[in-house]
């Protein structure tokens, strides 16, 4: 049968979700005033009791920044970002000093993390799992910290590596990413107040999943997170990471940076699934949403692989790339990113092949609804020292209504004729026809856009870890379908 | 159990059912034949309830209830199952995934307790048995690249496990190997009971060999023009439809 080319308004309206995150806590800050300059970032790296090495080199990517301008692009729509109106340091006030155990912290940042549906305790005791948690901008737990500890694994936020481990921070940081890099990378270079380290030592598998959940709570404050994950030698290390920010009027920034460094036959797993707010559906407040994510294979017959699922954030601008510098070694990108109402996300991925016999593959699923805008652009770029180098870019985007739109910009610089370079798009619409077919198996319309939208995304899915794929696929639900009251 | 009456329906802006009358009892199988567009789909899904096909005039019963009143996945829950004439793929969802929420949610509509993955396996192994289908076919995603017949198989599959109380199968016959059609009709012949009825669409004879029909209708523009036992369909097979249309006309 013909499929209806008109709107399905019940679509519509499950498509019209309420985001569920929104709430705050209210917890006193020791927040600066808002506005950037020298004795900003001196007072951040102070109020850190950071080395002289981590302060020069927040000024020098201070005075870089002064003389960058910022970037401007063709599918954004923008609203200009003050850089004096933000507050670039913002702490929740520890009870007495940092909380040593779970207990020591405050029973109302447990209480947010519940409502996140992250009860520490419970994935502590259940997964396995160790949380760094994020609130704002300073690490408030750490579980299973023994554990790693006995592997020889570092698993702390950035500050207590800067503290602990200065030699290995000032020799990898900015490696991968120059403080020179981009605006949002220089400003993060500058100002950066927390993250997470991870190190694993040579031939160590590391025993657990690492996890990181991030949140931004207090009002027109900038976070600008860190992360740095070095694996050495033949080592293996699988870090997940969760946003989620409750609900905002102003358009919050966050221009994070995450670093990964793979030496000679380590692999490096990285996933993320993004709920930022996005903005309500006439497209206010919401999370401006810059990263800059890179991830290097130094070594030979090393592998990093990216997995994201980004389904908040107004505006969702982010590459997470791969230099493959080592012969042999694996770049992989998956990635599902969701734009509904009036959201616009601008994802992709860089593949930079360098060594010879580098191979990288790609995999990208747009789902735009509303009025939201994806866009997928990506790079791939083999040098000429890159001989038999391997690309495969599969980008897939689905249509939910006819007001949304997607958009795909496949670059591809081939500096070898013994590269290969393959790229496969498809654009669909999600069908009346397979819609109908649930509902007439007696499944609802919320149920079967759901199974519809995951069967599209399964492909990527599959690379997410266990725990991480359930909660991808509950998000998806929850911002393609709305929960009902 | 269904009860059609005067049904004037649209297909898009097209007018495809033109006072249509149809009355099935329960236990009763019925089949229904006609030329190429003349709405025997049409008539199908409407009854499914499906989006784009509007009811301008008549009514329609089932089970003492106004069926069009329904969105179409009560209608399924209530026991309406539409075998498709072109199913439909559905890449990356699992077959069997997809068969567990339709049943689930047709037992949670009868006050019935869902069934757990253990029950659930064990009930669609009997029935792919049955269908003599192979296990490789639940793991799979929605007809993703099944073949034309592997997808009729499957369709028969889903009622088998879904225990309907009104079939409709649309050509279901068709695209089936000689072999396939006798596995199909054993599997449609084990459903037949007291309590369910079962429309057919079909353009054959042969399937009504093996699935024996309580009556035979004609659907000629969007009308029966002609009902009868099953030798109306013999008598179709071999003088075609023009004698009817005529014995209609006059
Ligand atoms: N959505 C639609 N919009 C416009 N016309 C339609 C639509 N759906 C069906 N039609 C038309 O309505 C008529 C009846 O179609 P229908 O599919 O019901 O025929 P059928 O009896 O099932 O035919 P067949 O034996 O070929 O399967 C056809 O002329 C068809 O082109
Ligand atoms: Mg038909």
């Amino acid at each position: 049968m013909a499929s209806n080319p008109q709107t399905d308004p019940t679509l519509e309206a499950l498509v019209a979700q309420k985001y569920r995150h929104g709430f705050v806590t209210d917890i006193e800050s020791d927040t600066v005033p808002p506005g950037l300059d020298e004795d900003v970032i001196t007072f951040i790296s102070r109020k850190k009791g950071e080395p002289q090495f981590m302060l020069d080199w927040r000024l020098r990517s201070y005075r870089h920044w002064l003389t960058m301008k910022e970037p401007h692009w063709a599918h954004l729509r923008i609203q200009p970002i003050d850089y004096q109106s933000i507050s670039y340091y913002s702490a929740p006030k520890p009870k007495a000093d940092a909380p040593k155990s779970l207990e020591e912290v405050d029973p109302k940042l447990l209480e947010t993390y519940d409502k996140l549906g992250i009860p520490l305790h419970e994935r502590a005791r259940l997964a396995g799992v160790a949380v760094d948690a994020v609130f704002d901008s300073v690490s408030v737990a750490t579980t299973f910290k023994e554990r790693l500890h006995k592997a020889g694994v570092i698993f702390c936020s950035f500050s207590e590596a800067v503290q602990k481990y200065p030699e290995l921070v000032e020799k990898y940081l900015g490696s991968v990413v120059p403080y020179t890099d981009n605006y949002f990378a220089t400003l993060n270079s500058a100002v950066f107040t927390d993250g997470s380290f991870v190190f694993v030592p040579k031939g160590v598998r590391c025993p657990m999943e690492l996890s990181t959940y991030f949140r931004i709570n207090a009002a027109k404050t900038g976070q600008f997170e860190r992360t740095l994950i070095v694996a050495e030698e033949g080592s293996h290390v699988s870090y997940l990471e969760g946003c989620t920010a409750p609900m905002r009027d102003e358009n919050q920034l966050h221009a994070a940076v995450v670093e990964l460094i793979a030496l000679e036959g380590a692999q490096i797993k990285y996933s993320t699934v993004q709920n930022w707010y996005p903005g309500d559906e006439n497209g206010v407040g919401g999370i401006y949403n810059f990263v800059t994510k890179r991830g290097e294979c130094r070594g030979a017959n090393s592998k990093i692989s990216w997995t994201q699922v980004e389904t908040g954030s107004a505006i969702t601008w982010k590459y997470p790339s791969c230099i493959l510098t080592g012969d042999n070694s694996v770049g992989e990108f998956y990635s599902v990113a969701v734009a509904n109402n009036y959201q616009q996300a601008d994802t992709g991925t860089k593949m930079i092949h360098i060594g010879k016999n580098t191979r990288s593959t790609i995999v990208s699923k747009g789902i735009s609804a509303g009025h939201g805008q994806n866009a997928y652009r990506g790079l791939v770029k083999v040098l000429p020292s890159a001989i038999n180098a391997r690309n495969f870019t599969q980008c897939d985007s689905l249509l939910m209504g006819d007001k949304c739109g997607a958009h795909t910009f496949p670059y591809m610089e081939v500096r070898t004729p013994t590269a290969s370079v393959e790229h496969e798009a498809t654009t669909s619409k999600i069908g009346d026809d397979q819609l109908f077919y649930c509902l007439s198996r007696g499944i609802s319309e919320e149920d079967a856009v759901n199974m519809i939208v995951n069967g599209f995304c399964k492909a990527v899915f599959k690379e997410l870890p266990m725990e991480f794929a359930v909660e991808a696929q509950n998000l998806l639900a929850v911002s393609l379908e709305g929960s009902v009251g | 159990m269904l009860t059609i009456k005067n049904l004037h329906a649209l297909a898009g802006e097209k007018q495809v059912l033109k006072g249509l009358d149809l009355e099935v009892g329960a236990g009763e199988v019925h089949a229904i034949m006609g030329p190429n567009g003349s709405g025997k789909s049409t008539l199908a899904q409407v009854l499914a309830g499906r989006e784009g096909y509007s009811v301008t005039d008549g009514s329609v019963t089932y089970k003492g209830k106004d069926l069009l009143a329904l969105p179409p996945e009560e209608r399924a829950r209530e026991g309406v199952f539409l075998a498709f004439q072109y199913p439909v793929e559905i890449p990356g969802v699992n077959n069997v995934y997809l068969l567990k929420a339709g049943l689930n949610a047709i037992r949670k509509h009868r006050g019935e307790s869902e069934m757990d993955a253990f029950e659930f396996l064990t009930l669609v192994r009997e029935k792919m048995n049955l269908m003599q289908m192979d296990e490789s076919f639940l793991n799979r995603g929605v007809n993703e690249g099944f073949s034309g017949g592997e997808k009729k198989r499957n369709e028969i599959l889903q009622m088998a496990v879904l225990e309907p109380a009104l079939a409709l199968l649309d050509e279901t016959d068709s695209g089936l190997d000689i072999d396939a059609l006798r596995v199909v009709a054993n599997g449609v012949n084990s459903l037949r009971r007291q309590d369910r009825a079962i429309v057919m669409v079909t353009h054959y004879q042969r399937l009504l060999d093996y699935i024996e029909p309580d009556k035979v209708h004609v659907l000629s523009d969007g009308k029966i023009i002609k009902s009868g036992d099953k030798s109306l369909a013999l008598e179709l097979e071999k003088r075609g439809y023009d004698w009817v249309k005529q014995e209609a006309a006059a």
